[in-house]
């Protein structure tokens, strides 16, 4: 892996991390201080009622999003620091994300779905399509290469979007309810390819879900509640110390 | 990202809404073609004029009476037949100096008649301009000596006045008086203005007898090189000057023609060219329009594509190849029916000489390029600017 943490150092890693949105004038605190660490080649799963944070939490482990005071840092590097064009970097090589609704892109075949972020990297047309092809012969769509996703079932297509998400190899996968658009079966199935990217290649993978059910699955659950962790205190005023502006120097 | 990859994606994008794509293309279409259609027309019809004017013969020097200025007053002539002898003494060409004096009438010929413009003028004419005369022969100086009633005519109203017969030794009347046709002008040609197809020579005295005028309207002369045109319209304008001390005169050379012709042409292309560069901006802001569309269209599109790394500068350049490859498509379009369009009017009218020369369609071209950019970078910034969270939530 090409990640920038180090050795043993967690994936992702947020400090009393708050973020809010001003919607037409009032103040929404989405998250009122989380502290979390996903290790490396961890299985976490983050549940919690709709409206309790937890897409919020996912855009920003996922580095799409910054913490409006707080600490976020993603394969050690500290997320407040850095510009858009360095978040940008970090999303295709550190994150691989999975949707619910797949995002994939209509009128282009699988293979170019899955070599997409690779053109990020400035990757030519023949090592995207073959380290595509490699992503999708491990989620077990190599025989579907050139179909178009309306040319694929549902399950099929969430397959092709992780493969998408695991062709940059990055470190951890963050999946957003993947299961949700899919019968119980392909849920399953998706669940178990997700399960043995995680065992065979070590990617951390976190899911968010409110299916119980698929959340015992995982090693363990993370619960959101309101903005906050549950089984964790409220942010604490006194805590300012561990907020860190200075470019992520703390290791 | 690699801009062949945003060429890429562009174009299937272009695919994905063909009609979409045409008609918004359409407005830069009309307006490149519009631009080299009509600087072809302006162009062609300078290079004729230029034609017209270099045809008549070199190094001219024509003689006309009152100041040669915009807005100046047409001035009566007093010049006389005798003056042409005065000026051409002084310029030591004695009996090369043209004169004219020309009216406009009706000739007749058995039962056919035409409008035409007849111009005294004497034997001076073919070494001064040049005025092949394809049969017969031209006016000779007994001709004029003797006021003889002869005629040469132009190829255009010897058809239509003998209808292919041959008119020489025929009689035309003009104004009740017939000429007898010895010669008949070598065909001209030309676009603008009264072809000098139509035109009867007769000999000047006879002219003035005929229009009761004993003046005649300019002398002409030629100058022996390039470089001596100025001294002898110096000397000739003297030589008049003296005679008529209150009058003024003017000495015309082929490169005033042409230069104010030039000028007059080239103003009234800029002008039409401008008018026609309106709706090239025009089809500028129905593609600043469909990207804004194309944009809010692929809002989830620009979502995944930055939660997947790219950056703000990629998403931007990937919108703003697709409105430059569409105006520059339209371009190119615009320009192929711009040139195929003043080809076609070119062959259909035959009055309507269109040249085509490199530079209009490589501006156009480049133009169309620009307004891409132009009106291209508003919808692309605000495709890079998209917040990729709230963009993969949109529908």
């Amino acid at each position: 892996m090409s990640g920038a943490a180090g050795p043993g150092g967690p994936a992702l890693e947020a400090v009393d991390v708050t973020r809010s949105y001003v919607l037409e004038g009032v103040t929404v605190e989405a998250l009122r201080g989380v502290t979390l660490a996903v290790e490396q080649g961890d299985y976490a799963a983050v549940v919690g009622p709709s409206g309790s944070g937890k897409s919020t939490l996912m855009h920003l482990l996922g580095g799409l999003d910054r913490p409006t005071t707080g600490t976020l840092r993603v394969g050690g590097r500290d997320v407040s620091a850095m510009t858009e064009d360095e978040l940008a970097a970090l999303r295709n090589r550190t994150i691989g994300f999975v949707f619910q609704s797949f995002q994939l892109l209509a009128r282009t075949s699988a293979v170019d779905n899955v070599g997409m972020p690779l053109v990020y990297r400035g990757a030519g047309r023949a090592e995207r399509r073959r380290r595509a092809q490699a992503a999708l012969e491990r989620v077990g769509m190599g025989h579907r290469l050139d179909h178009r996703p309306n040319e694929l079932s549902g399950g099929e297509q969430q397959r092709v979007a992780i493969a998408r998400a695991l062709v940059g190899e990055p470190q951890v996968l963050l999946a957003d309810e993947p299961t949700g658009n899919l019968d119980t079966r392909n849920g399953a199935d998706v669940m178990a390819l997700l399960e043995e990217l995680n065992a065979e290649q070590g990617v951390a993978v976190v899911l968010v879900t409110h299916d119980l059910e698929i959340a015992g699955r995982a090693r363990r659950q993370v619960r959101v509640r309101d903005g906050l962790l549950e089984d964790a205190p409220p942010r604490n005023q006194q805590h300012q110390g561990a907020v860190d502006f200075d470019g992520g120097s703390v290791r | 990202m690699r801009v062949a990859e945003a060429f890429r994606v562009a174009v299937t994008a272009l695919q994905a809404n063909r009609l979409r794509s045409l008609l918004t293309m359409l407005g830069v279409i009309i307006g490149v073609s519009a631009v080299v259609v009509l600087v072809a027309i302006g162009t062609g019809a300078k290079q004729e004029v230029e034609n017209q004017v270099n045809g008549l013969g070199a190094n001219l020097v024509i003689l006309v009476p009152g100041q040669l200025e915009f807005g100046s007053a047409p001035t009566r002539s007093r010049l006389e037949l005798a003056d042409a002898d005065r000026v051409g003494r002084a310029i030591g060409q004695p009996g090369d100096v043209a004169v004219t004096l020309a009216s406009g009438e009706t000739v007749r010929a058995g039962g056919n008649s035409a409008f035409a413009t007849v111009n005294g003028t004497n034997a001076a004419v073919p070494r001064i301009f040049n005025r092949p005369v394809a049969r017969g022969e031209y006016l000779r100086e007994s001709d004029v000596d003797t006021r003889r009633r002869v005629a040469v005519i132009g190829p255009e109203l010897a058809d239509a006045l003998f209808e292919g017969a041959d008119p020489l030794g025929r009689n035309v009347a003009v104004g009740g008086v017939r000429f007898r046709v010895i010669g008949v002008f070598a065909p001209l040609g030309g676009a603008f203005g009264a072809s000098r197809d139509a035109e009867v020579h007769i000999p000047v005295t006879a002219a003035q007898r005929l229009f009761d005028d004993m003046r005649v309207d300019a002398l002409a002369v030629k100058a022996p090189t390039t470089e001596e045109i100025d001294a002898v319209s110096g000397t000739a304008l003297g030589v008049l000057q003296s005679r008529y001390p209150d009058e003024e005169f003017s000495a015309v050379t082929q490169d005033q023609i042409l230069g104010t012709v030039g000028r007059i042409l080239g103003l009234l292309t800029t002008v039409l060219a401008a008018i026609a560069a309106i709706s090239l901006l025009v089809g500028g802001v129905g593609v600043s329009n469909i990207m804004l569309v194309s944009v809010r269209e692929r809002t989830r599109e620009i979502g995944l594509r930055k939660a997947v790394g790219a950056r703000q500068r990629d998403v931007l350049l990937q919108f703003l190849i697709e409105a430059v490859l569409l105006t520059t498509i339209g371009g190119v379009l615009g320009i192929a029916l711009g040139v195929g369009g003043s080809l076609a009017l070119a062959a259909a009218i035959e009055q309507l000489p269109a040249v085509i020369t490199w530079w209009s369609p490589a501006l156009a071209f480049g133009v169309s390029a620009a307004v891409g950019v132009f009106f291209g970078v508003v919808p692309a910034r605000r495709a890079g600017r998209l917040d990729p969270v709230v963009a993969l939530r949109s529908e």
